[in-house]
């Protein structure tokens, strides 16, 4: 069994409210494998999230997590949203919210032993989150709420972690503290890593894949395999350029009247990557 | 000393039985809402809080004219109208306040009815003033078990919740994403919550209920930092409150006019909110003398 992925999408489909947000998403994750979810804002990538969670229904297709069809509350996965949005006043420190992902599945009250301590300690540690453990969460920004997110998700000692666009509201060296973070995470303990992003380059030097989703379709495989002018033209269903600047990757997608059809948000930044 | 004792605890204070009376029902209400206020200021919820408050006005009433005790008409009018929110949506972000001002204006529009119904049967408004503003000099050693049952419920379903409740308070998508019946919970707390609102509402009147509510847990909130002390706080601000209000409510007694003794309530609402005042000095006077250092993550610890 050593062989089989922790997470494999076969032929999803998802539809919302008539329209078509997901058509036949394939393709499966390795154990340890860290991996990019890269597409423009509405591309379906937190419908995606949603699926693999059993928070949204496919119309068709299967999610199997660690060869299993996936249940509503599965221990193998960790997950960081992207909406995270605490007051400063709420009174729950750092090592609370840790401590939460350890069993806030339960029902009760938690019994502080020591044993539950240390393993929140221990995990505060792995996030370089000691000292803020006594900080209320809400007062912290917007990097140390990411590593408080990714401890939070990691204590449940998950084997696939996913991470809904966990840089779109951080500045260039948070963001890069964050994904050196993840990549010793995944490495170390050979967690899968798959994380969502609009803009692919801050990831390029740590992934291992990337699933790319445009129009509702997606395509995996290593970054040199999906991110080439004619499989992201014939995912996109008309031209489209990927042109490498400075060792940067742009993906030049907008086609005059084209663009509208493949994003209802036609940022020209969410088609043209453009670096930060 | 003992003069000064005196002039502070007014004679027959400690041996009156309806000071013993007050002093263990708000106390135990006090318990309640601070436990259960916690988690309505953490989530946003002081609006139902209120709303459930103004709606017991009916029960209370109502049970005035069935000659029922106020403390039964109270607890079915907020358990039911938590109900019907429930069934609007007060769950959905945007149906919230949409879910707990309908209900608000129906429930009033009986208590409007009952009220007046009341005071052309009795040809007074002193009904009205009882409920509206509480008479904790006025309940019955009768109300007390009744009290303890429903603080009992209140409190163990918060405890019973514990963990799910408090990350789906604070995050319903972290909650929702662990299998947590984000849903199911929240109906639980509700129920938690028209109890508690029930309970102040009895005890302080009931459009004052949401003062003994959300008045010490928001305190709370400024003087702690974990959900566990923050609940410890708040209730011990509330009996704080209320035991200093019903105190100072004897004594008045012999204050002008003498003989008719001020409103506990006023008191007691008028000691939470200086006390929230006063919970906010420390936190500015440190910003005052600290700031600025908002993001700096590596200077703590």
């Amino acid at each position: 069994m050593s062989g089989a992925p922790i997470l494999a999408v076969d032929q999803v489909s998802v539809n919302l409210a008539g329209r078509e947000i997901l058509r036949d998403v394939s393709f499966a994750i390795e154990p340890g494998e860290f991996t990019g979810l890269i597409g423009a804002n509405g591309a379906g990538k937190t419908t995606l999230f949603r699926v693999i969670l059993g928070l949204q229904a496919a119309a068709h297709g299967t999610v199997r997590v660690g060869g299993a069809p996936r249940s509503r509350r599965n221990p193998l996965i960790g997950y960081v949203p992207q909406k995270f949005q605490l007051d400063p006043d709420v009174p729950l420190r750092t090592r609370d919210l840790v401590g939460l992902g350890l069993d806030a599945h339960r029902y009760g009250i938690a019994i502080p032993t020591r044993a539950r301590r240390a393993r929140v300690e221990e995990m505060l540690e792995a996030v370089d989150a000691g000292g803020f453990a006594d900080t209320r969460v809400g007062t912290l920004s917007g990097g140390e709420q990411q590593r408080v997110l990714i401890a939070h998700a990691l204590i449940a000692a998950p084997k696939l972690l996913l991470l809904d666009e966990p840089l779109a509201n951080l500045d260039l060296r948070s963001g890069q503290e964050v994904v050196a973070l993840l990549a010793r995470i995944a490495s170390e303990q050979q967690i899968a890593v798959l994380i969502s992003a609009h803009e692919m380059n801050p990831l390029l030097p740590v992934i291992d894949r990337i699933v790319y989703l445009a129009a509702g379709r997606a395509a995996s495989g290593t970054a040199d395999e999906v991110v080439r002018t004619s499989v992201l033209s014939a995912l996109y269903g008309h031209h489209v350029d990927v042109l490498q600047v400075h060792g940067r990757v742009l993906v030049v997608a907008g086609q005059g009247g084209e663009l509208a059809d493949t994003s209802d948000h036609a940022h020209t930044q969410t088609q043209v990557e453009i670096i930060s | 000393m003992s003069q000064a004792l005196a002039a502070i605890f007014a004679p027959g204070f400690f041996t009156s039985q309806i000071v013993a009376v007050a002093a263990t029902v708000s106390a135990v209400a006090a318990v309640v809402c601070g436990t259960v206020g916690v988690f309505t200021v953490i989530r946003g919820q002081s609006f139902a809080g209120e709303a459930l408050g103004d709606i017991s006005t009916t029960g209370a009433s109502g049970a005035f004219l069935l000659a029922v005790g106020p403390l039964w008409g109270i607890g079915v009018a907020t358990v039911a109208a938590a109900g019907v929110m429930e069934l609007i949506g007060i769950q959905r972000p945007r149906g919230r306040d949409l879910a707990t001002g309908i209900v608000l204006g129906a429930g009033l529009g009986l208590a409007a009815l009952f009220l007046y119904l009341e005071s052309v049967d009795h040809n007074t408004t002193g009904a009205t003033v009882t409920i509206v503003f509480g008479s904790m000099f006025g309940i019955p050693s009768s109300a007390i078990p009744p009290v303890l049952a429903f603080s009992a419920l209140a409190l163990c379903l918060v405890v019973a919740l514990g963990r799910p409740l408090l990350l789906s308070s604070v995050s319903p998508e972290l909650a929702a994403a662990r299998g947590i019946p984000v849903r199911l919970i929240g109906v639980g707390y509700l129920l938690a919550l028209a109890i508690a609102v029930a309970l102040a509402a009895y005890t302080i009147g009931t459009i004052l209920s949401t003062a003994l509510l959300v008045g010490p847990a928001a305190t709370a909130l400024r003087l702690t930092r974990s959900p566990g002390r923050a609940i410890v706080v708040a209730t011990v601000i509330g009996i704080a409150a209320t035991w200093l209000g019903i105190l100072l409510a004897y004594d008045s007694y012999d204050w002008p006019p003498v003989g008719q003794g001020w409103p506990v309530s006023f008191f007691v609402v008028t000691l939470i909110f200086g006390g929230y005042l006063l919970a906010g000095l420390p936190r500015r006077l440190r910003r005052r003398a600290t700031r600025p250092d908002q993001a700096g993550a590596p200077a703590r610890g």
